[in-house]
């Protein structure tokens, strides 16, 4: 059971971005959404509104349903030195996140039911959103042998998306294998779509700069094979695919043409691929190293046109803390990775929002509603209706800040977009009702009564 | 201009100064006693991440030329293997009071970091990264080039630039740093550059660089070539499937005894060949045209010295009409 969270009264919030109305927050859920609450005694809910209530100007803010994060890098267990869940998960609470989905390339492998359910319970711990593991489809994400998809399914975690990412599931008999395997509990594949015979030592997308820069290319064409694989694997077998990281124009055409098709197939696409070129390496800052590599002007066009038309479904940070002495080196020996939880909002809203090309109503079905029932995650990405769990993020769209990778509270000082003046802070984010944000700084965990379930 | 890291952001002038400049310096290794004693009291490190004798021993002449302390570090293998980062050892050497770092490393941009950050407040001359520039070797082939070209076009040697002349560089355009340092420094000298080479080891997006491209070796010299610039072919591309086998490459895109005759057939007897070295002789390059009068190889190397001098004095006196003078005062740290 969950602790009494209080009750919150959030007036005069623009739902979605639309009508302004009230939202009232007890026990966990939304208890009332209408005009003008506190003063309605048609909605019955006037005597309840006691001395216990907290009251919050909702005036200028954008209310959404709490984000969920389909692609995230918590790196426990094995790398604390680089982020733990508790402070992972602090840093998606002050991004506007109430669920994230942890990538399996911990050390050791989430490619067991242990180590989901430790992943799963160190989040419960944190309290600071739910966090959902990611199982390994491989064994060590070794891409032999299938690894227990089954047990991870049935464990305390649930798992629902399988996922070896960072490595692709190259060989196609298995990939074959996973896809037709995960039916049985109704998962879904998420495939880092890289072909590791053309990527061989690549360091950034193949084109005019990396031919000017020398450094080893990374062909559109490695990310577009698979996915024109895996998308006709997926017919083939009736199963549901999910492509992680789309990067390039090509793979938006793809899965448009699979979507035609019927295929079942979802995609999704990070923050960073929606504003950010491979010009940017032009410094050999490795802070700009990232796989798949950052591409050109025309893939980040069209990737936010496939974002706009629902051809990509969803928006995945591909959260990548890595500590400071991994990127203060050479280009070559950096890792790949950025850090995404804290700007993700700030990115889409500037990329998708101020050009005109979404609304937030379109901003909660990528960061939310969608990518939650990618997950199966059940009591997320739910309309900020009566009787719905409270997952809620209160958004002030006017509000410009510069983003200081420092003040952040991931660990990972890793992001492209220091420096930049960006739109949108998150305000508040209730988590099943209890304030993890509040005034637009960290409030305290969700605790459960009873212990760990 | 406190660091050389390229020569694609070189300006003609700069370009064009360090080649005189180098003029000078190479009437400095004419005289009997070698010497200046302008960069005196002034420390140059070669920080060596990668093998490369020659270039090495270039840069220490150089320095030495100029009665700067050399010191040589040979951090070879990457900085992972051997424990130290590339920024604690710039560290080192900057707590150690280095005026200026050459640097040659594996990677492509590791000069850039260096310059970037502030890991080392010192100059930095780029000895080649990777597959990215060496433009040190692309300012001693154009001087060497100039020298030529100047000579028939009865210019002077200082002042001038490359207009008109044209020039092939031919080989493994990918991976070579030579080569790219090449075309954008020609490009800025107004020389027009043609690159051969299997198409397997030309890079995706040359067709936005300031040159043209052939696959034909005998049709490009046929069209008439002022310098022709082989690139050395590196042991690990041929097991790699950029070509079938080393004969076919050499039959295509080497510069063998036929394309030497061809050359005397078509009227060009002023046509030079060029090699960065080291060389493979029988493979990008054959014996007879190494050993030609129309090989420029050890002109080159002879180059190599004066214009690294030019590279070092120029970077840390910021003077260049008076080799022999001490440093000013405004660029001294």
């Amino acid at each position: 059971m969950s602790t009494p969270t209080g009750t919150y009264l959030i007036r005069g919030a623009a739902i979605l971005g639309g009508a302004t109305e009230d939202l009232l927050i007890r026990d966990g859920i939304i208890a009332a959404r209408g005009i003008d609450l506190q003063q309605s005694a048609a909605t019955g809910t006037a005597e309840s509104l006691d001395a216990g209530l907290t009251v919050i100007d909702g005036t200028g803010l954008v209310a959404l349903p709490g984000m969920v994060d389909i692609h995230t890098h918590l790196r426990e267990p094995g790398r604390e030195d680089a982020e733990t869940v508790e402070t992972g998960t602090r840093a998606a609470a002050l991004g506007g996140y109430t669920a994230v989905h942890a990538m399996a390339n911990s050390n050791p492998v989430a490619d067991t039911a242990g180590v989901v359910e430790q992943v799963h319970s160190l989040g419960i711990s944190a309290g600071w959103v739910d966090v959902r593991p990611v199982g390994a489809v491989t064994v060590g994400l070794a891409g032999k042998q299938l690894a227990e998809l089954g047990a991870m399914a049935d464990s305390r975690a649930g798992v629902r998306v399988f996922s070896d990412d960072g490595i692709c599931v190259h060989d196609p008999v298995l990939m074959r294998r996973a896809l037709e395997y995960v039916k049985a509990f109704d998962g879904v594949v998420a495939q880092h779509a890289q072909e590791p015979r053309l990527t061989e030592g690549a360091q950034m997308n193949e084109g005019e700069v990396s031919s000017v820069l020398g450094l080893a290319g990374w062909p559109a064409v490695a990310e577009e094979s698979i996915i024109a694989r895996d998308v006709l694997l997926a017919q083939h077998v009736g199963s549901r695919l999910h492509i992680c990281h789309v990067s390039t124009a090509g793979s938006v055409e793809l899965i448009r043409w699979a979507k035609e098709r019927g295929i079942n197939v979802t995609a999704e696409v990070t923050p960073h691929h929606l504003l950010l070129t491979d010009d940017l390496v032009r410094s050999y800052d490795p802070v700009y190293k990232v796989n798949p590599p950052l591409r050109t002007d025309a893939d980040v066009q069209a990737l936010r046109a496939g974002l706009a038309d629902g051809t990509i479904d969803v928006i995945g940070t591909d959260h990548a803390p890595h500590p400071s002495e991994h990127k203060e080196c050479e280009w070559a020996q950096a890792a790949m990775g950025m850090t995404g939880l804290e700007t993700a909002l700030s990115v889409v809203q500037e990329t998708m929002i101020e050009t005109g090309l979404m609304t937030w109503a379109d901003f909660a079905r990528v960061t939310s509603t969608v990518p939650a029932q990618i997950g199966r995650v059940a009591d997320q990405g739910r309309p900020l209706e009566v009787g719905e769990p409270a997952n809620i993020v209160l958004v002030d769209p006017a509000a410009r800040w510069i983003v200081d990778p420092a003040a952040m509270a991931t660990m990972g000082r890793n992001s492209p977009f220091r420096g930049l003046e960006l739109p949108g802070r998150v305000i508040a984010t209730f988590f099943h009702g209890h304030p993890t944000v509040l005034a637009g700084a960290l409030n305290t965990p969700r605790r459960i009564l009873g212990g760990d379930a | 201009m406190k660091h050389l890291l390229s020569t694609q952001d070189l300006s003609r002038d700069n370009a064009i100064l360090i080649l005189d400049t180098a003029e000078q310096m190479a009437a400095v290794g004419d005289r009997e006693v070698k010497k200046l004693p302008a960069l005196r009291g002034r420390t140059v490190v070669n920080l060596f991440f990668e093998d490369s004798t020659r270039t090495r021993i270039s840069f220490e002449a150089a320095a030495k030329r100029l009665s700067a302390d050399v010191i040589n570090f040979a951090a070879k293998g990457s900085s992972v293997s051997k424990g130290e980062s590339l920024k604690d050892t710039a560290q080192t050497l900057s707590a150690m009071g280095a005026d200026a770092v050459v640097i040659r490393h594996w990677a492509s941009g590791a000069p850039h970091r260096l310059a970037a950050t502030d890991w080392i407040d010192a100059g930095v001359i780029n000895a080649g990264d990777g597959t990215h520039e060496h433009p040190t070797q692309a300012l001693l082939d154009a001087f060497t080039m100039r020298r030529h070209w100047s000579a028939l076009t009865g210019s002077g040697s200082t002042g001038g630039d490359l207009a008109g002349m044209r020039v092939a560089i031919a080989g493994d355009v990918l991976h070579s740093r030579v080569a790219r340092s090449n075309v954008w420094l020609l490009r800025t000298l107004g020389a027009t550059v043609t690159l051969v080479a299997p198409p397997t080891l030309l890079p995706i997006g040359v067709e936005s660089w300031p040159c043209t491209v052939s696959y034909d070796l005998d049709q490009t010299i046929a069209q008439g070539v002022d310098a022709v610039m082989m690139l050395r072919v590196q042991g690990e591309r041929m097991n790699a499937s950029f070509f079938p086998s080393t004969r076919e490459y050499s039959r295509r895109w080497g510069f063998d005894d036929n394309r030497l005759r061809a050359l005397d057939e078509l009227g060009m007897k002023d046509t030079i060949i060029m090699h960065p070295g080291p060389m493979n002789r029988g493979l990008e390059i054959s014996s007879a045209a190494a050993d030609s009068p129309r090989s420029t190889v050890l002109a080159q190397v002879r180059n190599g010295v004066s214009v690294r001098m030019a590279a070092l004095y120029l970077l840390l006196s910021g003077d260049f009409r008076e080799p022999a003078v001490q440093p000013s005062k405004e660029t001294t740290r």
